[in-house]
């Protein structure tokens, strides 16, 4: 059973806690976002703030300003929206060392309903000066991402999803380097490029393309900002059909970000697969993916209608 | 501590004051001349600081969460030596490092970023956690505003410093009792602060804010507290020195035209020449 990218997160926290000196705070979620695992096995290094998220991000702060670096955590919503303007000026406005690493990012975090199911999150972070995003898709990349952010000096926003989804790398031979995006399939016709569970989505969506004879490449967008634009316009320019897939809103997320690219570089068509700025709602997460359209199908659909355009133009 | 060199530089300080905020025709003299002796106190007797090495990690700390006051902040970093003085002329311009409200990126001997309210107190506490976890010996000072307590984050950091027992904190509240829109009392009242903080689990010590000794002894009272952290409540008086401004709301955030700048500057200048013909 392959691990969800907060417990990922938790054991990643673990095993680096040997290898760096770095601290975790949380906002009485450790046992949803997988801090525990760190907390119990270095108790010195970790700081329970007790259900305050503005003043978690400003105490992270003050932690990360004495030459530390602070893994400030809790769930997307309360990192990204309640104590955005703490995240704003007090980490990003300083340039310091805090990683916000939230778990409980998009609607397929399930049952805990609209309230609880960030879909902005991506979109508040990537506005900010000197704040990186980054968003792994399964549990490997997760690792290779946590490790990526101690050694990154400066803030970094990092999303993780609540359930698990189909492992994407085997542990250990990941590659991965923030900035950069990993083609996972090959194509000539279209591209996806995907964050988090779509990544795995998209991986179907390629299969179920390959049946009907569209040849599709895959990205793992993990970086979404800084995006790797080199990469995009390299794709862009081969496959002239470009679907972006996120479980956040479709507006402020990786599709507006592959869009700005596109705008100023490329001639290619954009789809945009993702939540069509409504909140969520209570769920399965494979109900919830169906609900929003966050499917293979979905995504495979979309290329399609792509593809069909592009044939029309020709 | 020799009282009247403290009274002097805090004259100092509001003089840097007055000169900064005319220059730059705006910024929040009030404010800045209640808290002016505190921070004499703080950077030319109590501190620990190295303002040739202002990264030295030994050193003590000191959050301006208050960060609107920052004329009077730069006032204290200048004549400690942190940077030129004659950089406070250019306060708020395109082409100085001195913002308008404090960016520790930018400013030598800005230990924190401060500007938005709420945030500073809680950075300090951040600072003092980190003291105290690995045993560091520096003390963490910062100073929060009257008004500044109506923020919420304010009362989660105070619960926070004294869950920790972080005694190597103490913050001073400038109780000046006015804010933008009026009187504290009338806009949201938030007292009685003394009791809150007690029930908070603080150390709480009432000062007059003006007076050298008494901050004085109500650091040193501070640093002898173990177990809590201490809250120098200071009876103040906003716009502290210039008898114009002296209890005017209307001096929170407007700068004196040159006419009044000067006033203001020779009324300062007369307090300073009486301190130096007895020191």
């Amino acid at each position: 059973m392959a691990l969800s990218t907060r417990e990922a997160y938790g054991e990643a926290l673990r095993k680096l806690g040997a290898k760096y000196d770095f601290w975790v705070m949380d906002a009485d979620l450790s046992k949803a976002t997988k801090t525990d695992l760190f907390a119990d096995a270095y108790p010195e290094r970790f700081i329970n703030m007790g259900i305050a998220e503005g003043n978690l991000m400003s105490t992270a702060a003050g932690l990360a300003s004495c030459g530390q670096t602070v893994f400030a955590s809790t769930f997307a919503i309360f990192a990204t929206g309640r104590a955005f303007e703490q995240v704003r000026n007090s980490i990003a406005y300083t340039n310091l060392n805090v990683k916000v690493a939230a778990t409980h990012g998009g609607v397929l975090i399930g049952p805990d309903g609209g309230s609880h199911q960030a879909i902005e999150d991506i979109s508040n972070m990537r506005t900010l000066p000197n704040m990186t995003v980054v968003v792994p898709c399964d549990a490997a990349s997760t690792y290779e991402a946590v490790e990526q952010a101690i050694n990154l000096v400066g803030p970094v926003y990092l999303r993780f999803g609540r359930f698990p989804g189909d492992d994407v790398y085997k542990t250990g031979s990941c590659p991965f380097e923030i900035g950069k995006g990993n083609v996972l399939i090959d194509g000539n016709d279209v591209t996806l490029i995907a964050i988090g569970d779509m990544v795995p989505e998209s991986i179907k969506a390629a299969s179920i393309l390959k049946q009907n004879g569209i040849d599709a490449a895959v990205i793992d967008m993990h970086t979404v900002k800084p995006i790797d634009a080199p990469l995009i316009i390299e794709y862009a320019a081969k496959t002239g059909a470009v679907v972006t897939a996120e479980d956040h809103n479709i507006i402020g997320g990786l599709g507006s970000a592959v869009a700005e690219v596109l705008a100023e570089n490329c001639t290619a068509r954009l789809g945009r697969i993702g939540v069509q700025d409504l909140f969520g709602r209570s769920g399965s997460k494979e109900e919830l993916k169906k609900y929003y359209k966050l499917t293979a199908e979905d995504i495979a659909e979309k290329a399609m209608a792509l593809v069909e355009y592009k044939r029309t133009r020709r | 501590m020799n009282i009247n060199y403290l009274q002097q530089k805090a004259a100092e300080i509001r003089l840097k004051v007055i000169e900064g905020v005319s220059s730059a025709a705006s910024g929040h003299p009030g404010g800045s001349l209640s808290i002016s002796d505190i921070l004499a106190v703080l950077y030319f007797d109590k501190m620990n600081i190295t303002p040739k090495n202002p990264g030295n990690p030994d050193r003590d700390r000191f959050v301006l969460s208050k960060g609107h006051a920052a004329p009077a902040y730069y006032g204290a970093l200048a004549l400690s030596g942190y940077f030129d003085e004659n950089e406070i002329k250019k306060l708020r311009t395109i082409g100085s490092f001195l913002q308008g409200h404090p960016d520790m990126i930018k400013v030598p001997g800005v230990d924190m970023s401060t500007g938005s309210l709420g945030q500073g107190l809680s950075a300090a506490t951040g600072m003092a956690l980190y003291a105290k976890r690995r045993n560091k010996k520096f003390h963490v000072y910062a100073i929060i505003g009257d008004g500044e307590m109506q923020e919420g984050q304010i009362w989660e950091s105070f619960m926070t410093s004294a869950h920790y027992s972080l005694d190597n904190l103490t913050v001073f509240i400038d109780l000046n009792g006015l804010q933008i829109d009026g009187e504290v009392k009338d806009i949201m009242n938030n007292n009685p602060v003394r009791e809150k903080l007690t029930a908070f689990g603080w150390n709480t010590i009432v000062i007059d804010g003006h007076s050298i000794p008494e901050i004085g002894a109500a650091i040193d009272a501070a640093k002898e507290t173990f177990g809590k952290p201490t809250a120098i409540i200071c009876n103040t008086i906003k716009g502290k020195g210039v008898s114009y401004m002296e209890n005017k709301v209307s001096w929170h955030g407007a700068a004196p035209d040159a006419n009044l700048a000067e006033l203001a500057m020779e009324e300062l200048g007369q307090q300073l020449k009486k301190l130096r013909e007895v020191g």
